[in-house]
């Protein structure tokens, strides 16, 4: 007999008729085929999604880059520039992003990070349930209406002039669950036995929580707060609404305008002079450019303080 | 230093659920004092609700009372966390804490409970591996992470990190059934070493580890599984191994069921 009536079909040979080894050494066919065909349909699927990233890349890298590499671009403004002359720079804009999206930050992580731990280590029944809830409504709330709601209550409400720091609570408003998801995952792969250990030593369980599950998270944790910083720092729609764009550098948090590299990229998005249209792509490379560099720092910052082996 | 274990007509539920049934027995301090039995009979159980661990899982309570010398450990006063500073654990899994050295490893009860003094703590390091037999092993890396240890050092390392924080009692969770013969040994030699200051109450699956390291023996049954475990008998751990009183202590020693 052959290998082939051996593995093939559901009616198994019996032991005595089979060659020792004889269906041990022969692949079987079909189940070589379909594991060919999953690797291929996988690799496809893969190429497939790099498609876009790889795309966009090359494109704003190509129509920016150049940019990137004038000095004046990180040390000058747009200040007195019309979208005929060439030169100024988005130091204005990177400073504004950056400064948004650290007070963000500051408002957001510990919410969040305080959120997480309540869900993880002493959440229980119904409160919990409406937290974890909300935490997932808040997580597919469009930007805008983040935005519009920070609106309504910031400007409609409470008479409030449109400022930076209106845009950060809107942004806080979606930095908020990405951090808090990303967080909990952390926190629960934190072994059981580590809490149980600490307990047994007599450690109470509030500085079991900060001595011992949180360093042991911690590389985690700061992934995700840069994931949710990088989101926060690429969204449009609560600085469009929030927060218009000026060409000056101006950080005041509480009044006049506070440019942003995403509005200056609207800012110009429709020209068609050639000068405005390169800033459109610079700000673009510019801004992929700074949530590249916080990601490998966030990397740097998890490896530094992961446990040696 | 050591001190006698009590306990009375001791229930232990996990909500509803009823895992033991009316424990009454008295553990004598300076000595090892061995639970086996089989899978589900409540010996681990029993043994968390000595030092109240068994409440770290949602719906864990007990009925009947457990004395340390005359303190009962569930009085109405009482905090759990003094309790497990008074009765410290070793489990079954060696885990060290993966962010912290060694030498941190060992003084994280110390630390944790708010001892900065560092000479102080680098004097308790070195005499806690020293009694776990550790020390010669590792006194050139207390630097490096715990986790880096093989599994048998792992599990020493946690028996010095519990007995750092100095405590009366020393309960052991099946301390070897993740390790090696080798290592196994070493921890068994250690348990004979540390009776001489603590009470020690170890759980094991290995009747003759039992025979080998333990003065008393307790043998727990269940009637049938999701029935509360109960305590069969205990006695001397010669009497229990070559005359117990029950028969079916007989039949698990001697391997017919368990």
């Amino acid at each position: 007999m052959t290998a082939t009536d051996v593995t093939s079909g559901s009616n198994v040979a019996p032991m005595g008729s089979v060659v020792p080894g004889a269906g041990l050494s022969h692949r079987s066919g079909p189940r070589a085929l379909r594991n060919r065909l999953a690797a291929v349909v996988m690799w496809a699927a893969f190429a497939i999604a790099m498609v876009p990233l790889v795309w966009i890349l090359w494109s704003v890298v190509t129509k920016g880059g150049a940019m990137l590499v004038n000095a004046d671009w990180w040390t000058h403004s747009q200040r007195g520039i019309t979208n005929r002359i060439v030169g100024g720079g988005a130091v204005h804009a990177i400073e504004g992003t950056l400064l948004e999206a650290m007070v963000t930050a500051l408002m957001a992580v510990p919410v969040a990070v305080m959120t997480a731990i309540y869900l993880v280590e002493y959440g229980r029944g119904r409160l919990a349930r409406v937290v974890s809830f909300t935490v997932d409504i808040l997580t597919g709330i469009p930007s805008i209406v983040a935005a519009l709601f920070i609106y309504a209550v910031w400007v409609t409400v409470f008479g409030f002039q449109r400022v930076a720091f209106a845009v950060c609570l809107a942004l806080m408003l979606l930095m908020i669950p990405v951090v808090v998801r990303s967080t909990e995952e952390m926190l629960k792969l934190v072994p059981n036995e580590l809490r149980e250990a600490s307990y047994a030593l007599g450690v109470p369980k509030w500085k079991t929580i900060v001595r011992v599950v949180l360093p042991t998270a911690l590389s985690g944790i700061i992934t995700g707060i840069l994931l949710g910083l990088a989101r926060v720092m690429g969204e449009t729609a609560p600085l469009l609404i929030l927060g218009p764009y000026t060409q000056d550098i101006a950080t005041n948090l509480f009044g006049g305008l506070v440019p942003t590299l995403p509005t200056m990229i609207n800012q110009d998005r429709t020209e068609v002079l050639q000068p405005a249209v390169d800033r459109v792509w610079g700000a673009a490379a510019t801004l992929i450019l700074l949530i590249l560099l916080l990601n490998i720092a966030g990397r740097l910052i998890a490896r530094l303080g992961a446990p040696k082996t | 230093m050591a001190k006698r274990i009590d306990v009375k007509d001791l229930t232990i539920f996990y909500g509803a659920f009823k895992a033991v049934e009316e424990v009454t027995m008295t553990v004598e301090p300076r000595s090892v004092t061995a639970f086996i039995g089989p899978s589900g009979c409540g010996k681990s159980t029993l043994l968390r609700t000595l030092n109240r661990m068994h409440e770290v899982i949602p719906g864990g309570r007990v009925e009947g009372s457990v004395h340390l010398d005359d303190a009962d450990i569930y009085g109405a006063n009482v905090d759990p966390v003094a309790v497990r500073r008074t009765v410290g654990m070793v489990f079954q899994r060696p885990n060290p804490f993966p962010t912290m050295s060694i030498a941190d490893n060992v003084s994280a009860g110390l630390r944790l409970n708010g001892l900065r003094d560092k000479k102080k703590l680098a004097e308790k390091v070195e005499a806690s591996l020293r009694k776990a037999n550790l020390w010669d092993e590792v006194k050139d890396r207390l630097t490096k992470p715990g986790a880096g240890l093989s599994g048998g050092q792992q599990q020493r390392l946690c028996i010095a990190r519990a007995i750092a924080v100095e405590p009366q009692v020393l309960l052991m969770d099946e301390p070897c059934s993740a390790l090696d013969p080798i290592s196994t040994l070493a921890i068994e030699d250690l348990v004979g070493e540390l009776k001489s200051t603590y009470t020690i109450v170890i759980v094991t699956h290995n009747m003759q580890q039992a025979a080998r390291v333990s003065d008393r023996t307790a043998f727990f049954n269940l009637a049938a599984t999701g029935r509360p475990g109960r305590l069969i008998e205990m006695d001397d751990t010669q009497k229990m191994f070559s005359n117990p009183s029950q028969r079916t202590t007989e039949d698990y020693i001697s391997g017919r069921f368990g």
